[in-house]
């Protein structure tokens, strides 16, 4: 396996508030090979997206306290200056956002806001910025993109601005594109358009991607690797066949089990995760997740299960064992999904 | 555009015929005094005081006294036009003395103007950007103490600190500009600063509000994650949002001030509508008190009309048609 392009290690962020400290992030690693995509996917409130914040080195550093390291070809972005580090945000990796519809500022016209973006970077001049908007308008979908270029953001529709965000991301051909619930905000059917829009600029842009995402079901077709995240840790981890065909984590399947299925009859009602995503501040005992298990043991409530890995590839943390997970999945999960 | 600003104005006169007929009303169900009476001197005889009336239009009906006035004001009188009739008290036209008095209301709100903007939206600015330093604390407690602080007692602070103790300011009362401009700055400048202090207070707070509000927003943390430079993304990205909505305030607030600020006026002995305006309430000298009412009220919805369209030029989300 070649280097890969980010490497996160042991990652902890922590928000200490006037009720204690919130561990938003706690002791997570994970890596991106160039070239291709890692779905994170978890809850509200998991740290999926305080994570991928810390890595564009965007979390107030007065409220968050962050540890662990954070490799980006090879230099570590948390021993970075913010000089050093504006350089990479924005150029090297970008980021989109959850809504498109409040992500524009809405006083400045779209390809204004795109030529400030590579300006940021390039030296080049306002006329040759500005065609370089356009044609990234163009590439990503947008009818007519000298038109709307000159437009402003409140006369775009949702999915025409979440494509001229992802213009503006990848105007400066970012080694790293994170996006933070891309379609979350959209209609259903431009959710489809966008992903795969993503999909096929990432390989036209030679970008690896991060998306995030509370729907297992987004991330199923365009991501390499899956990452289950559940109170500030990995719950499972692996190659995206282990997660949906070969998945060990009781939370995985919960998330298997609510995925909407319109291409089967409907025999049985979704089944949802019981319960409430935990408190950050108090995290259960033992296995986070162990309140909300149907599987729960005695152990479970008492040691944190390691994430472990049985390959070397897929890893889970769970106290069940292998042959236990493995006839779970294969009666109750796959069964059903 | 046009046809909306057209429209507008119509709105102006209507709202000016609404507020004039009220403050008609209100002088007629209450009179104060009888201003025929009033003018005619100590033991007038009451043919005196019956043709008085009958010059002053008094023996009218009311709604023949409010017609002349809408037809003055529209039409002109003998003095010009608008016509604002003769004051009860004087004699004299109302409109010289309502349009010498405006000038120096004008000066004082404006200069008044210059110095809140100047003080309260950097203010604001600075603790919003740095809020919970003691820098903010420091700008939060003026602004609390310019909020809570009144204004005659201000003003009156001010003259005992600064003319009478320290004798560095020029006392109470008015010089004009082309008399002398060193002293009409030094007669300025405390009624400036008085009347400012209270408005400088309140915008830094709502500045302060506003810029927090605005730098939370989604566009700001794409912004950032453009890898603009912090002040790049204050400066370009949060300042543009936040002291939009102050444009509507400022507005409002102007075009009040310019109906007269009667407390800062009757400290500092500057005659200026405000202190116009009590007079001729005290005087029962209706025309003047209406030359007064219109001009107040002409001031807010004029200013209005302005910050809307100034607002369609600031947000491009607003357009009228």
């Amino acid at each position: 396996m070649s280097e890969p392009l980010l490497e996160v290690r042991d990652l902890k962020v922590r928000f200490p508030t006037a009720d204690g400290i919130v561990k938003a992030v706690d002791g997570i690693s994970f890596s991106i090979q160039p070239g291709e995509t890692l779905g994170v996917v978890g809850e509200s409130g998991s740290g999926k997206s305080v994570t991928f914040l810390a890595v564009m080195g965007l979390l107030d550093l007065k409220a968050a306290h962050v540890e662990g390291q954070i490799m980006f070809k090879g230099r570590d972005l948390l021993a970075m200056g913010p000089r050093e580090m504006s350089q990479i945000r924005g150029m090297k990796i970008s980021m989109i956002f959850q809504d498109p519809l409040t992500s524009l500022h809405p006083f400045y016209r779209v390809g204004q806001q795109i030529v400030e973006a590579i300006r940021v970077h390039r030296e080049i001049s306002k006329r040759d910025a500005w065609r370089q908007a356009v044609e990234m308008l163009g590439r990503v979908g947008i009818p007519k993109p000298e038109e709307r270029a000159r437009q402003f953001p409140h006369e775009f529709s949702g999915g025409m601005r979440q494509r001229a965000m992802i213009a503006m991301a990848l105007s400066l051909n970012p080694d790293l594109l994170i996006a933070d619930e891309p379609t979350t905000a959209l209609d259903v059917t431009v959710q489809a358009q966008i992903l795969d829009l993503i999909g096929r600029l990432k390989d036209e842009f030679g970008a690896s991607v991060a998306v995030i995402t509370h729907d297992l079901g987004v991330v199923a077709e365009h991501a390499d690797d899956v990452m289950v995240m559940y109170a500030g840790k990995v719950a499972e981890y692996g190659r995206r066949d282990d997660i949906y065909y070969r998945a060990h984590h009781p939370y995985t399947w919960g998330l298997l089990e609510s995925i909407t299925r319109i291409d089967q009859p409907k025999t049985e009602r979704l089944r949802p995760i019981p319960g409430q995503p935990p408190s950050l501040i108090f995290v259960p005992s033992g296995c986070p997740f162990h309140p909300r298990c149907r599987h729960v043991m005695d152990v479970c409530k008492t040691e944190i299960p390691p994430l472990l890995s049985e390959d070397g590839r897929h890893s889970s943390a769970c106290h069940l064992s292998l042959r236990e997970k493995e006839r779970i999945f294969a009666e109750e999960v796959a069964a059903r999904a | 555009m046009t046809q909306y600003i057209i429209r507008r104005l119509m709105w102006v006169v209507l709202v000016l015929l609404m507020i004039t007929l009220i403050a008609y009303v209100i002088f007629f169900v209450m009179p104060p005094v009888d201003p025929a009476r009033a003018f005619a001197g100590k033991r007038p005889t009451p043919e005196l005081i019956e043709t008085l009336r009958h010059q002053f239009g008094l023996d009218q009906p009311f709604y023949v006294q409010y017609g002349r006035f809408v037809q003055r004001l529209f039409l002109g009188d003998e003095y010009g036009w608008p016509g604002f009739g003769f004051s009860y008290a004087t004699r004299s036209p109302v409109r010289e003395e309502l349009f010498q008095r405006a000038v120096i209301t004008i000066q004082l709100g404006a200069g008044a103007a210059v110095v809140w903007l100047l003080v309260g939206i950097p203010i604001g600015i600075v603790s919003g950007i740095k809020r919970g330093t003691l820098v903010d604390r420091a700008a939060m407690g003026f602004a609390l103490f310019g909020v809570s602080a009144p204004v005659f007692w201000l003003g009156l602070m001010f003259l005992f600190i600064f003319w009478q103790k320290l004798g560095i300011a020029a006392g109470t009362g008015y010089v004009a500009l082309s008399e002398n401009p060193v002293e009409w700055f030094g007669h300025m400048i405390m009624p400036w600063i008085v009347l400012a202090l209270l408005f400088a207070a309140f915008y830094a707070r709502m500045v302060r509000g506003s810029l927090i509000e605005t730098m939370g927003q989604d566009y700001i943390r794409t912004a950032r994650a453009k890898g603009l430079s912090e002040r790049r993304v204050v400066v370009k990205h949060g300042l543009r949002a936040s002291l939009t909505p102050i444009v509507t305030l400022f507005g409002i607030d102007f075009g009040t001030l310019l109906g007269g600020a009667i407390i800062t006026e009757t400290v500092f002995n500057m005659p200026g509508l405000g202190t116009y305006v009590v007079q001729s309430v005290f005087r029962g000298d209706l025309p003047a008190t209406m030359g007064v009412v219109v001009l107040g009220a002409l001031a807010v919805t004029v200013m209005s009309l302005v910050v809307d369209i100034v607002y369609a030029y600031l947000d491009p989300r607003v357009r009228y048609t």
